[in-house]
């Protein structure tokens, strides 16, 4: 295997050896900290943009399978790992590595991510790459020509140009009947299996779509880059809180919070993980959800952190309006709830893929309400 | 929620003395429990037996009591403290048992105590059979196709439907104590039958066997919001078919995809619910068929177990600390996570690094007994180890077991890695060597072929996974670095570049070296003492840093030291660590064996050790120098020699004279010691154990063995000039049982008050000639009035945890400040420690576990733990000890006597005794006609060879309560091999020695004169203080 290395625009470098596709690559580098589904995370288009540096020791144990894609392709820019492998177990199964390489997305083994997450928790997620046969210089000019990852919009680069219509996985279930129109930032497979098996109908729309008269439901999907970049998608959320039923998830999260008044910004390193523990502030019970994002919003004060252990209350324009959800490790803000409108939002994903199944809930609480 | 104010006084149950399934894991749990309810200001009663814990420890506890697990003291317990709760999951299936018992004979109602944490119907639920396939059916979630036999005749109807090969299990034992694998129709037969003998209720278990599917374990816990969290995945290496306890396992589980692990994640948490384990950790075993991704759950335990331990150790998140929160009332958000001080416990570990945990097997002490793996548990320690990656902790756990010997290598390993045994992973690796594919061996062996490529690498290179990296210390901290760890508990990964994450203080540091893995010989009474000089060492003033690979133990939870690190004990990983903590000293006196074998390394590498200097410890190991020094001080020994070849050794023996003892040098717990009686007998033993596992230095040892002495152990300490002698006890055995194997008793019996002053005068001059600064046992033995010396150990011995709970006066926390430099004095000691009270030490041992070797003590220790019995008197003590360790003697029925020639005038001594009490006894041949001519009436049974019913129909049968049988032939198959067989299959006690035999007649006459009674500790220890606490 030939040497490679990871430097960042601190100029911080980590070593190891290349994988995956020839060449090289930048992005901004982070991190997520979930130990299973490797493959789910590189394909989701949340990571359209990034690095991905796993802490999770061994990536690619059992292979790859058509089962756990979660887009029809791989966004993450490069994988960073401490031990990669290009193992298959299941049949059908084809090797990691080999996968990467086939799609053209760069990767670097060996390297002590341990390190290079602390770095990266420290002085928080920052631009980089992975590169092989260049020197120092070059790799750093590269990573100074890269865009920052505030204010990108990156949802257009992963919207469908025209609305795609998937037929229901079941006939009965509670979303029976209903047509769900996706505003599609990047939205994962496993959202809309869940809408589908549960009986809808779902059309994914392109990300500047904005005439939703043909649909139930207006779902607002996860999604990469900056959602203050992304403020004519807002003022079509906005049009249409009150008028029809509106819930997202992530990124669609963020834009309903901003349709709202609320701000978003960059978190310092994200919540990228399989492991974090989110409060619903009005039953006062923890699950362990599955996260995946880079941005979060600021409560009604502009505060942080929402200390209060029961729901957070105040008026918006299209009414009044709850803070539902809190995240345990810092408190930032994890769902929303307008009290006057059909509307509300979580941060984190509930649809998993991967990740724990605790909020696998949302789903049925979500269509029940609706039906 | 808050805590809960309606509880004041909260009863915990420990788990008793170490036995195979059931170690250290739980004195860790207990300890962590006691401490957090006290944290909280809740008054803490603690019941166990076994002195050798952290947990029995006066100040862990308001009241301490060492008495017998059983429904009876523990009432008397109950009667006398009157608790408001009782937190019956932390101390293993001991406890658990047992707050079922005192529930269901109405105990619990009686006197209003609560059950916590687990109720009477969820253990109900996890532990009886029936009902748990029941409650997972309705959870929706499946087993292997099971049925339920009561008789031989149910299970032999349920064999066609269930098919072979099956798994058979005995309801409510340890560690599968008693099950096994089916594979023919005989089979069959023979462990259904142990199965049903040995389950307390007479129930197995027999299941579709899922042999070579996955098996994987999740550690869950729920708080009473019903907030569920997995602290950790394990996954065994060995496939199903071996006891977890006896896998290798890594956490976390490395060949799941995200589906298949979520849906595992899920049934657990079904299960923990429909269990209704309300608070508390619990796990969850699982087995998973690779091919068709089918999920079964194999069992629960609704308790902290030894996996919740290594999840433990392995991830950072304190179980039991935090299931102890949880049973008074606490939600996982309201408690703190430790080690990021910043997030709460409601979360889910997640790990950058593996764990690998290595079992550690004995079956060499049990000769005659098969060395193969099965669904009953075996091994008699673990060590885990953490790395970077798979092949850093495999590969640093394989070399923290510290084997006696490498393991031998197989003609074919292919098929030697197909059989489940002790060094299977050795055969794995040489099979790899040897060009068997993985393909082929994952098909042999089902191992997830997973494990094999990351071995393949290792098994040409033992140092693949580390060449060309660099050591680098990394902090466990729950969380894959998100957030800083404040919690200092460190692992040394390899990387292309060191970066340490240790951060020292400005205090200097003193390193503790532990035992290492638990073994025969070298258990949890040397975990004990590392503690305490833990304690001691942080109580100084300075920062104590402990280096131990033991992940059952006290000393590696991170609480005790102010750093620890987890790292095999072998001279350049302690080196490492030396060089990154720069210590004032090291101390090696505490963890046995292990670390002393490292004190002439560590001081050529320029590292200063405190206490006992390693002249003083070569001085004492050195018989040739060791003698010549007794001989100066005119201290009387056995004669001995050393021989260097078997001829040698044939001609030593006549100078040194029979009976002989005879050993190789290398020992541990005695291994390979017998006792020859004459030069047929040498040349046997020569020919069977050679002579030493070092082939480069064959050595011998020979001592003249001293048949019907009395033998004495003592404790002491020293400061290089004073001695100070802490505790002598007297062997119950004569000599020629091992130390570690016979019960002893503090103060002695029936010396004389001129022995103890020699006693004490010689083991003050052995102290000071050898200039020892820390702890000190000599051995001794008495015969005919004279005093020799047998042994004497510049270090801390297996008794010190039993003297120091004996006297009342911590020793190994007084030696580590006289290794950090006081003088005695300073330490202002009684003269006398000698208490008005009698302790009993008995030995624990594990026959039953080991089918095939012979259930007889002799001079190579067999016993995995020990416990402890306190009264007013010797006989009440010794039945209390007798209870303790699981051979309740009975208060009538028959008692079966057999012995040697040279016994029987003592025999007639018992017999008459227990006579008198009512016995009915019977005995063969020469004993009966002995008896007879003794004027005791007894009754004559058939020996072996004379036909049905012989003796061991009648145990068969359950028609003897007591079994007293000298030994007359050691060799399997003879009469008392069969006759002790059946005893232990039965579960009847079995005294093998005649002082033995009249203890334990003594200790029924006086369990007859009266109840005894129970006391604390703290009331012992305080004198005058005659009342229980005071309730709040």
């Amino acid at each position: 295997m030939s040497e490679a290395f990871v430097l960042l625009e601190d100029g911080a470098r980590f070593d190891g050896e290349a994988c995956g596709a020839a060449g090289q690559v930048t992005g901004e580098v982070v991190f997520t900290t979930s130990m299973s589904g490797y493959q789910e995370a590189v394909t989701d288009p949340s990571f359209a943009g990034q690095i991905l540096t796993f802490t999770a020791p061994h990536v690619g144990n059992y292979g790859v399978s058509a089962a756990a894609m979660e887009s029809d392709r791989i966004h993450a820019r490069g994988a960073i790992m401490r031990a990669a492998m290009d193992g298959e177990d299941a049949p059908g199964a084809e090797g990691w590595l080999t996968w990467l390489a086939d799609a053209g997305v760069p990767a670097i083994g060996g390297v002590d991510t341990r390190a290079l997450v602390r770095h990266l928790r420290d002085r928080g997620a920052m631009r980089g790459g992975i590169f092989a046969g260049v020197g120092e210089e070059e790799a750093a000019r590269s990573v100074a020509a890269e865009p920052s990852m505030a204010g990108a919009d990156l949802a257009a680069t992963v919207s469908p140009p025209a609305p795609v219509e998937l037929a229901p996985l079941a006939e009965g279930g509670p979303g029976a009947g209903l047509s769900i129109g996706v505003i599609d930032t990047g939205v994962k497979t496993s959202i809309i299996r869940n809408l589908r098996e549960r009986g809808a109908r779902v059309t994914l729309l392109p990300c500047a779509h904005a005439d939703f008269a043909a649909y139930d439901l207006v779902f607002l999907a996860n999604g990469p880059g900056d959602p203050a970049a992304l403020e004519y998608i807002v003022q079509n959320v906005r049009a249409v809180v009150g008028q029809k039923p509106v819930f997202g998830i992530c990124l669609g999260h963020q834009l309903l919070c901003r349709a709202v008044g609320l701000q978003t910004y960059k978190l310092p390193f994200g919540h990228r993980g399989s492991n974090h523990p989110v409060r619903d502030l009005g039953t006062g019970h923890v699950e362990i959800t599955s996260q995946n994002h880079g941005f979060a919003v600021l409560g009604p004060g502009g505060e942080h952190r929402i200390e209060a252990d029961e729901p957070v209350r105040w008026e918006t324009g299209f009414g009044a309006a709850e803070l539902t959800h809190v995240n345990l490790y810092d408190r930032t803000v994890e769902g929303l709830v307008l009290r006057e409108a059909s509307a509300g939002t979580l941060q984190y994903h509930p649809e998993a893929g991967p990740g724990p199944h605790d909020s696998l809930h949302f789903f049925d609480d979500l269509l029940t309400g609706l039906a | 929620m808050p805590k809960r104010e309606d509880l004041h006084k909260i009863l915990i149950l420990g788990s008793g003395p170490i036995v195979i399934g059931q170690a250290a894991e739980f004195d860790y749990s207990g300890t962590q429990a006691c401490k957090v309810l006290m944290e909280e200001g809740y008054e803490v009663v603690l019941v166990n037996s076994n002195p050798a814990t952290i947990m029995t420890d006066p100040e862990v506890a308001t009241a301490t009591y060492v008495e017998p697990l059983l429904p009876g003291p523990v009432a008397q317990v109950i009667e006398r403290e009157r608790p408001d709760a009782l937190l019956p999951t932390l101390g293993g299936q001991t406890a658990l048992n047992l707050a079922k018992a005192l529930s269901e004979n109405g105990t619990l109602e009686r006197f209003g105590v609560e059950l916590i944490g687990a109720d009477h119907e969820a253990i109900d639920r996890a532990e009886d059979r029936d009902r748990f396939r029941a409650t997972m059916e309705g959870a929706g979630l499946r087993m292997p196709a099971s049925a339920i036999a009561r008789s031989l005749a149910e299970a032999r109807e349920a064999a066609a439907a269930i098919g072979l090969p099956a798994i058979v299990r005995p309801a409510f034992t340890l560690g599968g104590r008693g099950g096994g694998v089916a594979r023919t129709p005989q089979d069959y037969e023979r462990v259904v039958a142990r199965g049903l003998a040995a389950s307390p209720i007479g129930q197995v278990l027999i299941d579709r066997s899922v042999i070579g599917w996955g098996e994987f374990e999740m550690e869950v816990m729920r708080d009473r919001a019903d907030n569920v969290v997995i602290v950790c995945s394990i996954e065994n290496l060995d496939p199903m078919g071996v006891h977890t306890g006896d896998s290798v396992c890594v956490a976390p589980q490395q060949t799941l995809t995200d589906r298949l692990y979520q849906e595992l994640r899920d049934q657990s948490i079904a299960v923990i619910r429909a269990v209704g384990v309300e608070t508390g950790g619990s796990n969850v075993q699982f087995a998973v068929n690779p091919a068709s991704e089918e999920v079964l759950v194999i069992e629960m335990n609704p308790r902290v177990s030894r996996s919740s331990a290594l999840a433990s150790k392995a991830t950072g998140f304190p179980i039991a600390k935090i299931a102890a929160r949880l049973a008074v009332g606490y939600t996982l958000p309201e408690i703190r996570n430790d080690i990021t001080r910043a997030t709460p416990a409601a979360f889910e570990p997640t790990l950058d690094y593996c764990v690998v945990k290595w079992p550690r097997f004995a079956f060499e002490k049990f000769p005659g007994s098969d060395a193969v793996l099965t669904t009953h548990m075996k091994s008699v320690g673990e060590a885990m180890a953490l790395g970077r990656t798979f092949g850093q902790a495999f590969a640093k756990a394989y070399r923290s077991r510290e084997l006696d010997a490498p393991a031998a290598p197989a003609a074919d390993p292919l098929a030697a890695a197909a059989e489940p045994g002790p060094d299977r992973w050795d055969h794995v690796l040489a099979a790899l060597r040897t060009g068997h594919g993985i393909e082929e061996l994952a098909r042999a062996t089902g191992i997830d072929p997973w494990f094999l490529r990351e071995l393949e690498p290792i098994a040409a290179d033992p140092d693949a996974p580390f060449r060309g990296l660099e050591r680098s210390f990394r902090a466990v901290d729950t969380c894959a670095a998100e957030f800083p760890a404040e919690t200092p508990y460190f692992y040394s990964g390899w990387e292309r570049r060191a970066a340490d994450e240790v951060r020292r203080s400005e205090r200097p540091g003193v390193v503790i070296l532990g035992s290492g893995p638990n073994r025969i010989g070298q258990g949890i009474e040397f975990d004990y003492c590392c503690v305490h000089a833990a304690q001691t060492v942080r109580a100084s003033g300075r920062d104590a840093v402990m280096l131990n690979c033991n992940p059952e133990t006290v000393s590696t939870d991170y609480d005790t030291s102010d750093r620890l690190y987890f790292e095999p004990l072998t001279l350049p990983d302690v080196l490492a660590v030396c060089a990154v903590e720069r210590p004032e000293g090291v101390i090696v006196q505490f963890g046995g064996q292990t670390p002393l074998k490292l004190a002439a390394g560590l001081r050529d590498a320029g590292v200063p050790l405190l206490g006992t200097p390693v002249e003083a410890i070569d001085l004492a190991e050195d018989r040739g120098r060791f003698g010549r020094l007794l001989a100066e001080l005119g201290y009387e020994a056995p004669p001995y020699a050393t021989a260097h070849s078997p001829a040698e050794a044939l001609a030593c023996a006549q100078d040194v004279g029979f009976p002989l003892l005879v050993r190789p040098s290398y020992v541990l717990g005695g291994r390979a010691m017998e006792i020859v009686y004459d030069r047929d007998g040498l040349e046997d033993y020569l020919t069977r154990v050679g002579t030493g596992s070092d082939p480069e230095r064959p050595e011998i040892f020979l001592d003249r063995f001293l048949e019907d002495s009395i033998e004495i152990d003592v404790d002491a300490l020293c400061d290089g000039e004073e001695v100070w002698v802490g505790g002598i006890m007297q062997h119950v055995e004569e000599a020629g049982i091992h130390s570690g194997d016979s019960a002893c008793v503090l103060p002695p019996h029936s010396l004389g008050a001129p022995m103890l002053d020699q006693v004490r005068e010689w083991t003050r001059g052995i102290g000071r000639a050898l200039g020892v600064v820390g702890l000190l046992n000599v051995q001794y033995a008495i015969r005919g009035g004279r005093l020799y010396v047998i042994e004497a150990n510049p270090r801390a011995s297996r008794t010190v945890p039993f003297v120091s709970k004996a006297i009342g006066l911590p020793l190994a926390k007084l030696a580590t400040r006289l290794a950090l430099g006081e003088s005695l004095s300073a330490l202002e000691l009684p003269a006398d420690p000698t208490p008005a009270h009698v302790s009993v030490k008995e030995a624990v041992l594990p026959f039953d576990r080991f089918d095939g070797a012979d259930a007889l003590l002799g001079p190579e220790m067999r016993s995995t733990g020990e416990v402890m019995g306190i009264a007013e008197d010797f006989p009440t003590a010794f039945l209390k000890a007798q209870a303790a360790a699981g051979a309740q003697l009975p208060d009538s029925g028959t008692v079966f006597l057999t012995v040697t020639d040279g016994d029987k005038p003592a025999a007639g001594a018992v017999a008459i005794l227990l006579h008198g009490l009512g016995f009915r006894v019977v005995a063969t041949g020469g004993t009966a006609a002995s008896l007879e001519t003794m004027g005791v009436p007894v009754e004559r049974l058939n020996k072996l060879g004379e036909g049905s019913p012989h003796v061991v129909d009648w145990i068969e049968q359950g028609n003897v309560d007591l079994v007293i049988n000298t030994p007359t032939g050691t060799g399997a198959r003879s009469d008392g091999w069969q006759i002790r067989a059946a005893a232990v299959a039965r579960g009847i006690p079995c005294i093998t020695t005649m002082a033995g035999a009249l203890a334990a007649a003594r200790g029924i006459w006086q369990a007859r004169r009266q109840e005894s009674e129970v006391r604390s500790l703290q009331e012992l220890h305080a004198g005058e203080r005659a009342a229980p606490s005071a309730a709040a």
